[in-house]
């Protein structure tokens, strides 16, 4: 833990240096958003300070600069997850909306009434609506792959439910209510078998892991840009490229066309084709600044780091009486999901915010998992590489202490 | 250690919150009504017994934060005996507490409901305080099986 230079990562963060409540902050909500470096925030002053206008349109200067710089973002993605070609990276405004798009392109296009799609039962709400939207449009059918007490996927049971009739699997990475990783290379090959293709969500997963889509052979891999240090507003799709060929625009409008008489649009090739309209142009520069600043810290070395946080947090939470982690899966990210006996999340939210401390209370957009547990919200801890032992010290004795005041 | 919260968790609070008054079902209530909050989950069930516009009885249900269970528990205790329209005009008078309308709070008129008062500072939780009431004011009219704050 020590050779990881956890100081001067936060010396890059400047909101880390805040006070809340007249207490040093202790921001412990990464799975809800990360916060932002320097490197991020100096991008976007930067774009709209010498390098802004609208892209892939004019033949100036300006607007030639920021469709060099906004291209140079998409390779950076590429080159992060590892896709075979910026082909496959459409830009959209988050996981949420990457999931929709391929529900209502690639869904609506290629499945039937009677056809099958599985999910599992730790899914956020973002992979389970679409799906759902999508099931009542053509009369298609949602099933749910269960998971046992300590939040793991029950294989055998997600193996069963694969049939002909299924058509899409669509799974998180990384549940962000239980810190869960799910075993995805073998739910690919499983689902490969039968001629299934796989859509990962991974909102959750993408700051905290190495993620090579060729190598995991994943169909569709979804991201939103806030999880990983970028700007909000900023979202990813990979679709492997002869999927995205063949699937109809999900929206219409500028810069996804070839050319449009009033008798018959032509749709641009790959990836303008899904990009209609004016996209966040300086937040996307700004995710390839945080891919840049994440790839040189190097992504092993954020996930020894965090897997040892993860380690000292979960000893010190077991050492309270009464507190109950939720999801204690054998494999597991950076996630603790809590409840305390007789103290409700909101009470446990607003007492570790009056010390400095901010995590979320609630049910993450995941009810189907509180009502899997019983309870109707979890209070969740959540590290990223800039918290520290510290930091966990003070969560500790915050919990601590709440419990003796409720008594 | 937890010298700012003193405003919001007042000793009042807690000790309704561990130990909550007319916690039971009512078996021969004339209204019962769902109170949810789908930001949080807190969920109740308030029952009414209303003879010739008085309320003769009232007690709840359900699971939530201190903060929402000390308001329904110290709902109940105050409306029991006050008419409709009495528990009606209380409900205005809390709500207008609550949401920092009125920069003076009625003493006399709130009571004991004044221990509330400090959320008006927490914007993020003066749901909890009123999920209580708005559940009350649906019973009151009548109308609704369940009410949502959303």
């Amino acid at each position: 833990m020590s050779t990881f230079p956890v100081e001067q990562i936060r010396a890059d963060f400047p909101i880390l240096g805040e006070t809340i409540r007249n207490k040093p902050l202790v921001y412990l909500d990464n799975a809800a958003s990360c916060q932002k470096p320097q490197a991020v925030i100096d991008s976007i002053v930067h774009t709209y300070s010498h390098e802004y206008a609208n892209i892939h349109r004019g033949v100036h200067t300006l607007s030639v600069k920021a469709t060099d710089k906004f291209e140079g973002a998409r390779e950076k993605v590429r080159a992060f997850i590892n896709a075979a070609s910026t082909k496959e990276i459409i830009f959209v405004r988050g996981a949420t909306e990457a999931i929709n798009l391929v529900a209502q392109s690639y869904g609506k296009s290629q499945l039937q009434a009677g056809d099958e799609i599985v999910i599992s039962a730790m899914e956020h709400h973002a992979n389970i609506v679409p799906w759902q939207m999508l099931c009542q449009q053509i009369g298609a059918v949602l099933k749910v792959a269960p998971m046992n007490q300590q939040g793991e996927l029950l294989f055998d049971e997600f193996e069963q439910l694969l049939n002909d009739k299924t058509k899409l699997v669509a799974i998180t990475q990384m549940s962000n209510a239980l810190g869960t990783i799910n075993p995805v290379e073998k739910i690919i090959a499983t689902a490969h078998a039968r001629q299934i293709p796989v859509l990962l969500d991974g909102a959750q997963a993408i700051p905290h892991m190495v993620v090579d889509v060729q190598a995991l052979d994943c169909d569709f891999y979804v991201f939103s840009g806030h999880k990983l240090y970028g700007p909000s507003g900023t979202g990813v799709l990979y679709g492997k490229q002869a999927l995205l060929e063949a699937m109809p625009p999900y929206q219409g409008g500028g810069d996804m066309i070839r050319q449009v008489t009033f008798a018959k649009t032509e749709y641009a090739g790959l990836p303008h084709k899904f990009e209609a309209g004016t996209p966040a142009i300086a937040e996307i520069i700004g995710l390839g600044a945080a891919i840049d600043y994440v790839t040189a810290i190097g992504m092993d070395n954020i996930v020894a780091y965090e897997a040892e946080l993860l380690d000292y947090a979960t000893q010190q939470a077991e050492q309270i009486k009464g507190l109950n982690i939720i999801g204690q899966a054998a494999h597991k990210g950076g996630i603790l999901s809590f409840t305390l006996d007789r103290i409700h999340p909101h009470d446990i939210g607003t007492m570790l915010d009056s010390l400095g401390i901010a995590i979320r209370a609630g049910h993450h957009c995941a009810m189907p998992v509180m009502d899997f547990y019983g309870v109707p919200a979890t209070a969740r801890a959540s590290f990223a590489m800039y918290n520290t032992r510290q930091e966990i010290d003070v969560l500790m004795q915050g919990i601590k202490s709440l419990i003796e005041v409720f008594g | 250690m937890f010298e700012d919260l003193r405003d919001l968790y007042q000793e009042v609070i807690f000790d309704h919150n561990r130990n909550p008054r007319n916690f039971r079902v009512m078996a021969d209530a004339n209204r019962q009504v769902e109170g949810f909050n789908p930001l949080c989950g807190d969920r109740l069930t308030l029952f009414l017994k209303i003879d010739d516009h008085v309320i003769s009885d009232a007690s709840f249900q359900g699971s939530g934060c201190a903060i929402s269970t000390a308001s329904v528990s110290l709902m109940t205790e105050i409306v029991k005996g006050k008419t409709e329209a009495e528990a009606d005009a209380l409900f205005k008078q809390f709500h207008e507490m609550t949401t920092g309308k009125t920069e003076k709070i009625n003493l006399e008129a709130i009571g004991k409901l004044a221990v509330l008062a400090g959320v008006r500072e927490y914007p993020a939780r003066v749901k909890c305080a009123t999920l209580a009431w708005h559940t009350l004011d649906a019973a009151l009219k009548n109308e609704a099986q369940s009410i949502s704050t959303e």
